[in-house]
């Protein structure tokens, strides 16, 4: 479709093919126009990431994406199902190198630092920005073990002492120990899904991170433990920056300030959270968002 | 008609039962075949299940029953002068009348009685041969019509059918659960037979291994020992030595294999590993008693060690090396059952790889490892052909591994190879401890198995 990209200012002219957009908002740009649209930089950034374009292979999943996610404030990514936010989540703390075949290209960095430069250490990365993934993961050991288990590799415990704190600390900051406070002996794995996704959240800030990342978090989880888990996405936000993918808008409005919307692997749009969902600027959001695709 | 061509003709009639049960239902439906409760097949299998189940069964009875009442009557009508010996005699000479009917060699010159008793032995097989034709061909085709007669829209053929696959299915299970019954039974009461002539303390608890026994009273060196200690001793060496091979090279190429390996690799090299577990045990056992065991007696030489020519340790390594496909391709499938979600976890929180493997995925998989080590194990002592070849037959009760010692197998092996009599405690020992070693292994495997188990409620 030879679609012709309007300038702002003047009205759009649509191909008689494309229904008219009965929501009144000033749309002047092509559905076909992949260029971001919004405030992608924020003054002082936590994380810059430039340019940043993923392969699988011979496939391409990520097309040229350039963001900044700020300090203390949570980025929500947003889009259809294979719009390819995972797998850029995923590269901001280089969860993809452990995928044969995925390539990164761009330039990624954390407070100044490049975050792909060979003589980065992965594992002090990751130590760096935790990491809560779709499906509740909590190893076969007791609940004490699996929050003990990030600080003990890293040795950032020195005593038992020390290490019950952490542990404590962890668990309450993830709201989960008045419930888990008499058993810490017990499997983590004998948890309900909620109580394992907090849990989850617990290992991930107890090596003390600076960014937490968070796929689909609570898409495993039923509409109270959904409750829970963005109350305390929103008590996090105080000490950590969050990055977090999820299918649910109402989700994405509850618990960001910012709101990334992906399409087929671009950076459609981005912005303040409030704005993408009462007037948002690019016509693929807003299908999106109205519920008119995906 | 002999009874091998009688079953042949029974395969043929069902055969043709099947073809015009099926005819018959298409007649029946008048082109209608919707209207048949089953399918035309189902009809024709119910047709020839007719015709042949209760002909075979009347066949294999009769059959078993022929072989003891044909003797029997060929008996009684022996004359008196041959009826009136003793059991074992007569035994002998009923032996003597079938080899003249088979045509074999008889012990002695035919005595004319016996011809004339063989005579009558091949007469009365033909009569119950023939009779036998005549009542199964008869029940063979009165089963085939009525069952053809009573095929109409209504008849539920499939129902029949499926009922009687599942009667066969159920028999053949049957089949193995009872022969495993028979032979523990049949270990366990020559074994009582064993321990009335050595008592079982003395078996059990015996640190002497001598397996002999008086013919007469006076006979010199006439005291055997039946003490099964030294073997089970030299079982567990083995069997240990072995696993020290076998655990560490097994887990640790699984690991490889799973975790660090390319799907390549992975490809070509587990197939190849699996490989020694195809190789025939009596290959290995040459190879540990031609290869290994000279080369570890020239080494031990070298060290100024004593190694006997045939020691625990070359029959060790060389089981351990046989077992080392059981455990490795075990291990690597419950470490390939721990989910992705489990490595991304560890991963996420900065941990290396080798940090992931020793902390998260072993512990996760250790269930399953142990039990593959368990099963691994009862091999490693149930193993014979290696110990037989590589570890000697003298029951030294030693924890050297550079000695000689025997096994529960080879001393199983040694008793009953050559000519034996089947009621001395000597053959009867290898009952009882054949009977101890299947509990053994039994008891590991259930461990084993009830491991496993636990392992996989954790993860469905």
């Amino acid at each position: 479709m030879d679609t012709i990209i309007e300038s702002s200012s003047v009205g759009l002219i649509k191909p008689g093919v494309i229904e008219p957009i009965k929501v009144e908002v000033q749309n002047t740009i092509s559905r076909d126009d992949r260029t971001t649209v919004g405030e992608a930089f924020v003054d002082d950034p936590r994380m810059t990431l430039r340019n940043v374009n993923v392969f699988y292979g011979a496939e391409q999943a990520i097309m040229d994406v350039s963001l900044d996610i700020g300090k203390r404030q949570v980025v929500a990514m947003i889009g259809p199902s294979g719009c390819g936010k995972s797998t850029f989540l995923r590269c901001i703390n280089r969860m993809n190198d452990t995928i044969d075949g995925c390539r990164v290209t761009g330039d990624i960095k954390l407070d100044g630092e490049d975050i792909y430069h060979p003589d980065l250490d992965v594992v002090s990365l990751r130590s760096r920005i935790g990491m809560v993934f779709q499906k509740p993961n909590p190893f076969p050991k007791s609940i004490y073990d699996n929050v003990a288990y990030g600080p003990r590799i890293h040795g950032i415990a020195t005593n038992k002492t020390d290490m019950d704190e952490i542990v404590v600390t962890s668990l309450t900051k993830a709201g989960l120990w008045n419930e888990v406070k008499d058993r810490l002996d017990q499997p983590g794995t004998g948890l309900s899904g909620g109580q394992q996704q907090r849990l989850c959240i617990a290992r991930a800030i107890a090596v003390n991170p600076e960014i937490v990342l968070m796929d689909e978090p609570c898409s495993a989880l039923d509409p109270i433990a959904t409750a829970k888990i963005e109350e305390l996405i929103d008590e996090l936000r105080e000490q950590y920056t969050i990055a977090i993918v999820t299918h649910s808008m109402q989700q994405a409005a509850r618990v960001s300030q910012r709101t990334a919307y992906f399409h087929l692997g671009d950076l459609i749009e981005i912005g303040d959270t409030d704005q993408i969902f009462t007037n948002p600027r690019h016509p693929l959001t807003e299908d999106y968002i109205t519920g008119r695709f995906g | 008609m002999s009874p091998t061509t009688l079953i042949l003709t029974l395969a043929a009639l069902s055969l043709f039962g099947f073809w015009l049960g099926r005819q018959r239902s298409i007649v029946v439906a008048r082109g209608k075949l919707k209207d048949l409760h089953s399918l035309p097949v189902y009809y024709g299998y119910y047709t020839a299940l007719w015709c042949g189940i209760p002909a075979f069964l009347i066949w294999c009875l009769w059959l078993a029953l022929e072989t003891v009442i044909i003797p029997d009557l060929v008996v009684a009508a022996l004359p008196s002068k041959l009826r009136d010996v003793s059991p074992d005699h007569l035994t002998l000479i009923v032996n003597d009348i079938k080899n003249l009917v088979t045509g074999n060699i008889v012990s002695s010159n035919v005595d004319p009685a016996i011809q004339v008793a063989a005579d009558h032995y091949q007469h009365l097989l033909n009569i119950s041969h023939m009779a036998l034709a005549v009542v199964v061909l008869t029940l063979a085709i009165a089963g085939a019509v009525l069952a053809w007669k009573s095929i109409k829209l209504t008849r539920r053929a499939r129902n029949a059918v499926e009922g009687t696959v599942k009667v066969f299915l159920v028999a053949s299970s049957t089949i193995a659960i009872f022969t495993t019954v028979g032979i523990v039974l049949s270990v366990l009461f020559e074994s009582m037979r064993f321990f009335d002539s050595v008592p079982i303390t003395n078996f059990i608890f015996g640190l002497d291994w001598s397996p002999q026994m008086a013919i007469r009273e006076d006979q010199v060196g006439s005291s055997g020992a039946f003490g099964a200690v030294p073997l089970f001793a030299g079982t567990l060496l083995i069997s240990f030595i072995a696993m020290l091979v076998a655990v560490p090279v097994g887990l640790m190429s699984a690991i490889y294999l799973s975790e660090y390996a390319g799907p390549k690799l992975r490809a070509m090299a587990k197939p190849i590993l699996e490989i020694l577990a195809g190789i025939p045990t009596v290959v290995y056992g040459f190879f540990a008693a031609l290869t290994v065991a000279p080369f570890i007696r020239n080494s031990g030489g070298l060290l100024g060690l004593d190694v006997s020519s045939e020691s625990a340790l070359a029959a060790g390594l060389v089981m351990g090396i046989m077992i080392i496909p059981f455990v490795s391709s075990l291990s690597d499938d419950v470490i390939n059952a721990v989910p992705q979600s489990m490595r991304d976890g560890s991963y996420g929180l900065g941990a290396t790889k080798s940090e992931t493997i020793r902390l998260v995925i072993i512990p996760a998989a250790l269930p399953g490892i142990v039990g593959g080590v368990l099963l691994a194990i009862s091999r490693a002592i149930g193993e014979t052909m290696i110990v037989v070849m590589a570890a000697g037959l003298s029951a030294n009760l030693t924890a050297n591994p550079l000695q000689a010692v025997t096994t529960v197998t080879v001393q199983i092996v040694t008793l009953l190879v050559g000519d034996q009599e089947f009621d001395s405690p000597k053959t009867l020992a290898a009952f009882a401890l054949g009977l101890m070693l299947f509990i053994t292994t039994l008891v590991l495997n259930v461990i084993a198995l009830h491991v496993v188990r636990k392992y996989r409620e954790q993860y469905e």
